[in-house]
């Protein structure tokens, strides 16, 4: 990704006048610059609403770096960098950061926000009405001025229709006289108040959400912009014990800032806990959690067996078709590509779930051509043949076209200079073409491989992990380790955003170790035959 | 020269720059100068009730004197609203499914709401159950829904009494070459917890015990208790080794499709396939999903459609007014229930609706013993294990294993 975009914004940079030159590349370059400042203006507003004074500085330090770059004519390399770097900063180091900072917390659901928002959920649910109690009609007015007055909540009784007006002091009754009410209870007009409208109410919204006008039984909130009614909040934060303490029975749960819970002392726990930093708890489970690591090598095992075969099937059938098409006697050459390409272009999206459906083992198009009746997704070794004839089928096309290009760049003179010597076609391909295609293809054989590793819609589409032994439904015969571990992070208990950041920071450990080997042999190769 | 080329190009590019923002903020700020000073008030929904929402909405900004933005969320409805929530970037009002509500309140991303009790009277009891957590209302409903039989009239004309009685009949019209399904319930590769659900109550198994409060408990997992296997048992019977009433080649995708093909007689599912029923021209009839013979009946899944206010909305008490007290009119229940035919939890807008669609007095009697959806979020750890061993024991391997290691994952999954 970045690279391409590196390769898109390099070159409408590289137009570079040095003085003389046309008035080609000034302008565009006054319009590039341009529009990086219209972005800057963009982004400044939300980060200056929002105080996000840090971001802010990031956004004028880029953008005045940025100015000072490609305004003056010096600086030429850096000008060709600066672009793909920012973007590597922006779409891969960022990334890789983050998910490695969350791989050390508990961040998932139940331990989103801080302990503050946790304490403000848990009082904030444990209000309830108190039995029994009056529902009033509520109007909300001040004594200044509607946009900024204090707040009172003007309440009137259904029943007894009279009016109090309610503070952070408490309630007290006004006089029938000076006050107005309308048939819902409603209060039109009062002496002294001025009664808020929708909108002026709505504005000053967070206020009278807040407002609270205590009662010898608890408290009169608002419940929207007409209704009030008398709540008790059940439970309360004690900041002398840092725990949580039930209003009615007593009953304390205390903060345990390593779980990020409160906890009581038979364990029971807090629905509503916060984000703490776990250390390594995420990784230790990993290895010693029996339900993770069990059936971990064997999946390791599948998980490798489907990425070669994958790139391995896909890389071979590919290149058939290449090497049968390169033949200038073939007629139709067009033709054939443009139809060997046609899986390529379709969405994998919707073929992978076409894929499926063709599997089916009662209604799939698969067993009724062919007059089955295979049981694909529900055997081990059918289903894993089957997730690989369709990974089969969905790539070659990608190898085909690799291919074709990486022969055509090869001189023809090199296979007529080893015909002339004497070589069979055979011969030709094994010692001249197949070396000098795999220099170039060794490089996207090996990218191609990491993709497959963690080919993620290729089994959550068709099989799912399917098929799953009866004594173990976490994890199946065709799971590869990311779909295996999003059903440990996501399948579970909510999201649990900390474990799947630590699993993929295990994984790619894994694939980079693979990579990495596989380029330092590509090297060699090539300096064996260039 | 050099220095002055660079000015030139500085000032030429950010006097670009300023000029397209000068032509770009008149259109934002002109609304906003239009628009009552109130502020605004933002709802979430899917695609079909956004878009049948918004006329309300507006009439509702109009009264109070405030804008009003309805925004359809077309995907992940939960999570994207449970994450923005986080951000501050969430809605006010949220509208979606009651079993949300355990997470959504171990999230902090919903408040309760106080509904008077002359409101709690006017919409059904069991939705107002069903969206009751932890002793407390967090949202209004506005719509049910749940399984039923729905049977083709012309192959069967009368409906099951019991789930022997169709796999009798449906053998009967497969020997007579009428259809080649008995039933076309979903099972998948997987399983699919939601659609076994009644055939297992019916059985006698049980998911969660229930607490003194009457809310499910986490610490009373049935799954792998002696009813449960029994349970499944009988649903292994039916299966492809038995009476191959439940096959894994039934799927989602493919059990209404084969349904309104004429291929098999009967198909439980929800309201939602009654649309591709019609389209169909099928002669169809809806009936409560038939239990076993001797046993419990049947109890489908009640879900329930609802509004919910945000925590962390920034206009929480316009919020509330809109949701405690806008809502629960007949109007918008009824036209929601245009945007999608789903029974009407308002006593009120049932009654006007229920004399022109049949349909939905038919789904409310087969959702009459429905059980609410669980809403704790102990419940997320239940489908996949569920659906699995469903699968597994549909296929033919032991319910005791199965139901063993399928409540083995889901108990190391429940936090204490």
């Amino acid at each position: 990704m970045t690279a391409l975009l590196e390769r898109e914004t390099v070159p409408a940079e590289a137009p570079e006048p040095s003085g003389r030159g046309g008035l080609a590349g000034p302008l565009v370059k006054i319009a590039l610059l341009g529009l990086v400042a219209g972005l800057a203006v963009w982004a400044a507003f939300p980060l200056i609403a929002e105080r996000a004074w840090p971001g802010l500085a990031v956004l004028l330090v880029a953008t005045a770096g940025l100015f000072y770059l490609y305004a003056g004519p010096r600086h030429i390399p850096a000008k060709y960098l600066i672009p793909g770097t920012l973007f590597l900063i922006v779409f891969q180091l960022f990334p890789v950061a983050y998910t490695a900072a969350t791989a050390f917390t508990n961040f998932s659901d139940g331990h989103r926000g801080d302990k503050q928002e946790a304490v403000v959920a848990i009082q904030t649910a444990s209000v309830t009405r108190v039995p029994g109690s009056t529902e009033y009609a509520l109007t909300v007015a001040t004594t200044g001025d509607p946009a900024t007055g204090a707040l009172t909540f003007l309440v009137t009784d259904p029943a007894s229709k009279v009016v109090s007006a309610g503070t952070p002091d408490g309630l007290t009754a006004l006089p029938a006289g000076d006050v107005t009410v309308n048939a819902a209870g409603r209060v039109t007009a009062a002496a002294g108040y001025t009664l808020l409208n929708g909108g002026q109410a709505s504005a000053r919204s967070r206020e009278i959400t807040d407002l609270a006008v205590p009662t010898p039984g608890g408290a009169i909130r608002s419940q929207g912009l007409s209704r009030a009614y008398e709540g008790k909040a059940g439970r309360a934060y004690d900041a002398g014990c840092d725990c949580i303490r039930d209003t009615t029975s007593g009953k304390t749960w205390t903060a345990d800032g390593e779980v990020g819970a409160f906890v009581a002392a038979d364990g029971e726990r807090l629905a509503q806990g916060w984000r703490v930093g776990v250390g390594l708890a995420n990784f230790t489970r990993l290895v010693s959690d029996s339900a993770v690591s069990g059936p971990f090598a064997r999946t390791l095992v599948w998980n490798l067996i489907f990425a070669l075969a994958s790139t391995g099937g896909t890389f071979v059938l590919g290149l058939g078709c290449a090497l049968a098409l390169h033949s200038p006697r073939v007629r139709g050459r067009a033709l054939y590509r443009t139809l060997l390409v046609l899986p390529y272009a379709m969405p994998s999206f919707a073929m992978l779930l076409v894929w499926r459906d063709m599997f089916n083992t009662d209604f799939g198009l698969i067993n009724n051509l062919f007059g089955l009746d295979v049981d694909w997704f529900g055997g081990a070794a059918s289903a894993r043949i089957a997730v690989i004839l369709v990974q089969l089928w969905l790539g070659y096309p990608y190898m085909f076209l690799v291919a074709t290009g990486a022969l055509q760049a090869i001189p023809p003179e090199l296979s007529e200079a080893s015909r002339i010597d004497g070589a069979s076609p055979w011969q030709s391909l094994r010692r001249v073409t197949l070396p000098l295609l795999l220099v170039a293809l060794t490089p996207l054989l090996i990218s191609s491989f990491a993709f497959n590793f963690n080919n993620f819609n290729a089994i959550y589409l068709t099989t799912d992990g399917a098929p799953f032994p009866a004594d173990n439904p976490a994890n199946g015969a065709t799971d590869l380790l990311i779909t295996y571990t999003y059903r440990l992070a996501f399948g579970g208990s909510g999201a649990q955003y900390g474990f799947a950041a630590a699993v993929s920071i295990f994984i790619f450990v894994i694939v980079a170790v693979i990579s990495t080997v596989s380029f330092r042999r590509t090297r060699r190769q090539e300096e064996v035959y260039s | 020269m050099r220095i002055r080329t660079a000015g030139v190009v500085t000032v030429l590019a950010l006097a670009l720059a300023a000029s397209g923002c000068s032509g770009g903020g008149d259109d934002p700020e002109t609304p906003t100068s239009a628009a009552p000073a109130g502020g605004k008030l933002v709802i979430w929904g899917d695609d079909k009730r956004a878009a049948a929402l918004k006329p309300f909405a507006e009439k509702f900004g109009q009264e109070n004197g405030v804008t009003v933005e309805v925004q359809a969320i077309s995907k992940d409805q939960q999570t994207t609203f449970v994450t923005a929530s986080q951000q501050g970037s969430g809605p006010d009002v949220m509208v979606g499914a009651h079993d949300w509500i355990g997470n959504l309140v171990q999230n902090g991303a919903i408040d309760p709401v106080q509904l008077t009790a002359e409101q709690l009277q006017s919409l059904a009891p069991n939705a107002v159950k069903a969206v009751t957590f932890n002793g407390q209302v967090y949202g209004v409903p506005y719509a049910t829904e749940n399984l039923a039989l729905i049977r083709n009239t012309k192959l069967a004309p009368t409906a099951p009494a019991t789930i022997e009685d169709l796999v009798a009949q449906a053998k009967k019209l497969k020997a007579d070459k009428k259809a080649s399904e008995i039933l076309c319930l979903q099972v998948g590769q997987n399983g699919d917890a939601y659609h076994a659900y009644p055939l297992f109550s019916s059985a006698g198994g049980y998911l969660f015990g229930t607490t003194a409060g009457g809310d499910y408990d986490k610490n009373d997992l049935g799954i792998a208790k002696p009813e449960s296997i029994a349970a499944f048992k009988k649903i292994q019977a039916l299966g492809e080794k038995g009476a191959g009433a439940l096959k894994r080649s039934i799927t989602v995708e493919n059990s209404i499709a084969t349904f309104t093909a004429g291929k098999c007689a009967y198909l439980v599912s929800g309201p939602w396939a009654i649309t591709d029923a019609k389209k169909a021209k099928i002669a169809y009839d809806i009936s409560p999903v038939p239990g076993f013979a001797g046993g419990k009946p049947a109890q489908p899944f009640l879900g329930v459609q609802s509004f919910y206010v945000a925590a962390k909305g920034k206009n929480k008490a316009l919020a509330q007014e809109f949701v405690t007290n806008y809502v629960t009119t007949p109007e918008l229940a009824v036209a929601l229930y245009q945007a999608e035919p789903r029974p009407p939890v308002l006593t009120a807008a049932y009654d006007q609706v229920k004399g022109t669609d049949p349909d939905l007095a038919k789904f409310v009697d087969a959702g009459k013993n429905a059980v609410p959806l669980p809403a704790i979020p102990e419940m997320a750890t239940v489908w996949d294990p569920f659906g699995k061993a469903e699968s597994a024991v549909i296929a033919g391997a032991d319910p005791k294993t199965a139901l063993t290691a399928a409540a083995k994952t889901i108990s190391g999954q429940i936090k204490p």
